[in-house]
């Protein structure tokens, strides 16, 4: 899509030549934002790590997920928060069932889990295409969000149908300790993830999921056997998608059932690849930051200035209105998303050091 | 045996109203190739619109009529706002932008006019009546030939008159449409605000059934499966759709449901259209494309 858009417009780069001549500057940049991460703690409060940074990093991860199936292989998914709840869910069932309490482990079998059962709700899609693949997101969606809540076996029998950190280990620390442990184990595992997702779509598989979101018909002429990287879209996403409702569930809300991944969420996610940049890596940490921000900004700005008198149903209407109106400006004036103009502002500082 | 009838019966009645909603998709969809996300949203605001005015003690068709304007004014704006730009860029792109306009448009609505349930009466008694052995509701009879009338008058619309053909021929190639003297924009405008009627039509019924609120506009979840069955360009095949869906959801719910605990409907009508979508994955009245590299 990205591709397109660009080449219609002769007066910007394209993507690939613009990337390769800020990759000095970008590196610095990443190296720096790696760094200011690792000391957060030291430099802010435990509500800033708690409570702002740790969930955009975990949505972030959650839209790098999404991003992987509908931004690069072009399969438009409304099934994000089904299969975050798979994560969550499996996570916990592998620690209170199958008695692995290394909690790595366990986030990554679970992680595992996700992604084959994104492997069997994509196989339907792959005879077809465009809207009929939301369909078979959107019975995951359903699908999950029911056999969760009716089976008491997924919540261990509880009263209330919900889950909790179960006491997990992490290389001899409790897991539950401290919110340091927590970030730094997020931190640890979004990174290693987007660098591996980053690997992947470089590499020739990331390069025959563009080739199928751009025309599959042409890629299958080209001799890209498309059912086999859809396939693997739909696998990686949901791993992806997996890791990130395990982290969101067990470690930034520590207690969640399936409220927490309903087919809002699944909006959400999508959104946030909207407006942070579809087809970019960068985005859907810059797009989880706005989506998660922007309506704490809107309370504390209604807070402050008109006052305790706002209804909060009124208040959540009108984010609804405004999160509307932002995706429909930003797919006409800025279909690449936040992403485009957080290149522009490192190409512009790359020329003005040179 | 009588329960069996029964509830075949019941979801096919029932089934009418999912085609209601699937109709307007339909619509849309024919004419521009847009999945439009927001036609539960639309459901959902001229429901309000039309309790709003009601309860300002407006007669109830006067009301009916005014919200009439309002939506028809609504739908020439999104065409103008939203769609216009938005015209040379792929499907997905105005599939999400409808999702947006979806946000806004029940944003707005429930902002301005409240998100509380309320009661709407459109003057049909929602009592059940005996045919023999047989229980049915008469308000689902009275969908059902609501249904019928709106599919008629839409097919001599679509077949008769002067804008029902130019519709078709941009359905058919938007291209050669507007290079015979077409309209485009003035199409879609038309096309969109008969669909925000089929809307309001939906809307009244949805909401005399189970109240104004918002679960109104998650209608159209259960819309796509419906349009997955009949195809996404057919009104037959939403219709169709619509009664299938209908029946297989109330058969499954009251002799499968007992068997996995209940409460399957929210996604049973999906695995009947994933399983269509393996048998026949344009569905019973859609098309088969051949595409060109």
């Amino acid at each position: 899509m990205r591709r397109k858009e660009i080449s219609a417009s002769s007066t910007s780069k394209s993507p690939s030549q613009s990337e390769h001549s800020a990759l000095n500057s970008k590196s610095v940049l990443t190296i720096l934002l790696l760094a200011a991460l690792i000391a957060l703690p030291y430099l802010s409060s435990e509500y800033v790590v708690q409570v702002i940074v740790l969930p955009v990093l975990i949505l972030g991860l959650a839209g790098l997920g999404l991003n992987i199936l509908t931004g690069y292989t072009g399969q438009i998914s409304l099934g994000s928060g089904g299969f975050m709840a798979v994560g969550a869910y499996a996570t916990y069932a592998l620690a209170v069932h199958g008695g692995i309490t290394f909690f790595p482990l366990a986030i990554l079998f679970a992680g595992l889990i996700t992604g084959f059962t994104g492997w069997l709700f994509g196989l339907p899609s792959i005879r077809i295409k465009g809207f009929y693949v939301m369909v078979t997101s959107l019975a995951a969606q359903f699908f999950f969000e029911w056999l969760f809540l009716k089976f008491p076996w997924f919540y261990n029998y509880g009263d209330v149908p919900t889950i909790s950190l179960p006491p997990m280990s992490l290389f001899g620390f409790e897991i539950d300790s401290s919110y340091i442990v927590k970030y730094y184990f997020t931190l640890a595992v979004v990174v290693f993830l987007t660098w591996i997702a980053s690997n992947l779509i470089n590499s020739h598989i990331g390069r025959n999921w563009m080739a199928i979101r751009d025309m599959d018909t042409a890629a299958g002429v080209i001799g890209i056997d498309s059912k086999k990287y859809k396939s693997l879209a739909f696998s990686v996403s949901a791993f992806f998608l997996g890791t990130a409702g395990a982290l969101w569930g067990l470690i930034f809300l520590g207690t969640t059932s399936v409220g927490s991944f309903q087919i809002d969420r699944s909006f959400q996610i999508l959104f946030i690849i909207i407006i942070g940049g579809m087809s970019s890596i960068r985005g859907n940490y810059i797009g989880a930051a706005f989506i998660f921000l922007l309506p704490l900004v809107i309370d504390y700005f209604a807070k402050t200035f008109i006052g305790e008198t706002v209804s909060p149903g009124l208040l959540s209407n009108f984010q609804k209105f405004l999160f509307g109106v932002m995706i429909i400006i930003f797919l006409i004036k800025e279909p690449e998303g936040l992403d485009r103009l957080v290149r522009q502002f490192i190409l512009k500082l790359k020329v003005g050091r040179a | 045996m009588t329960l069996f009838i029964e509830t075949l019966l019941g979801g096919l009645l029932a089934g009418t109203m999912y085609s209601l909603v699937a109709i307007g998709f339909v619509l849309i969809f024919k004419a521009s190739g847009v999945f439009n996300y927001s036609q539960g949203s639309l459901l959902l605001f001229s429901a309000l619109t039309l309790v709003t005015f009601i309860e300002m003690g407006l007669s109830f068709w006067s009301a009916v009529l005014i919200t009439l304007v309002v939506i028809v004014l609504l739908s020439i704006l999104i065409e103008r706002i939203v769609l216009r730009p938005l015209a040379s860029r792929n499907v997905m792109t105005l599939f999400m932008a409808t999702l947006g306009l979806s946000y806004v448009i029940e944003g707005a609505a429930q902002g301005l006019m409240g998100a509380e349930v309320r009661l709407l009466d459109i003057g049909i008694d929602d009592n059940a009546m005996f045919v023999g052995e047989i229980l049915i509701s008469q308000f689902d009879l009275v969908v059902a030939c609501l249904a019928m009338i709106l599919v008629v008058i839409l097919a001599i619309m679509f077949s008769k008159t002067r804008i029902g053909i130019s519709l078709r021929a941009v359905a058919d190639d938007a291209a050669a449409a507007q290079s015979i003297g077409i309209n485009i924009n003035r199409i879609w405008q038309i096309v969109w605000a008969v669909a925000a009627v089929v809307g309001l039509i939906s809307g009244m019924v949805w909401g005399a059934r189970q109240g104004v609120a918002f679960s109104l506009s998650l209608v159209v979840l259960k819309a796509l499966p419906v349009l997955i069955i009949g195809g996404f360009t057919s009104i037959t095949g939403a219709i169709v759709g619509g009664i299938l869906i209908g029946a297989s959801e109330a058969l499954a719910e009251t002799y499968l449901g007992p068997m996995v605990g209940g409460g399957i409907t929210p996604w049973f009508a999906y695995v009947v259209a994933l399983a269509f979508l393996f048998i026949r994955p344009v569905g019973l009245f859609g098309e088969y494309k051949v595409e060109r590299v």
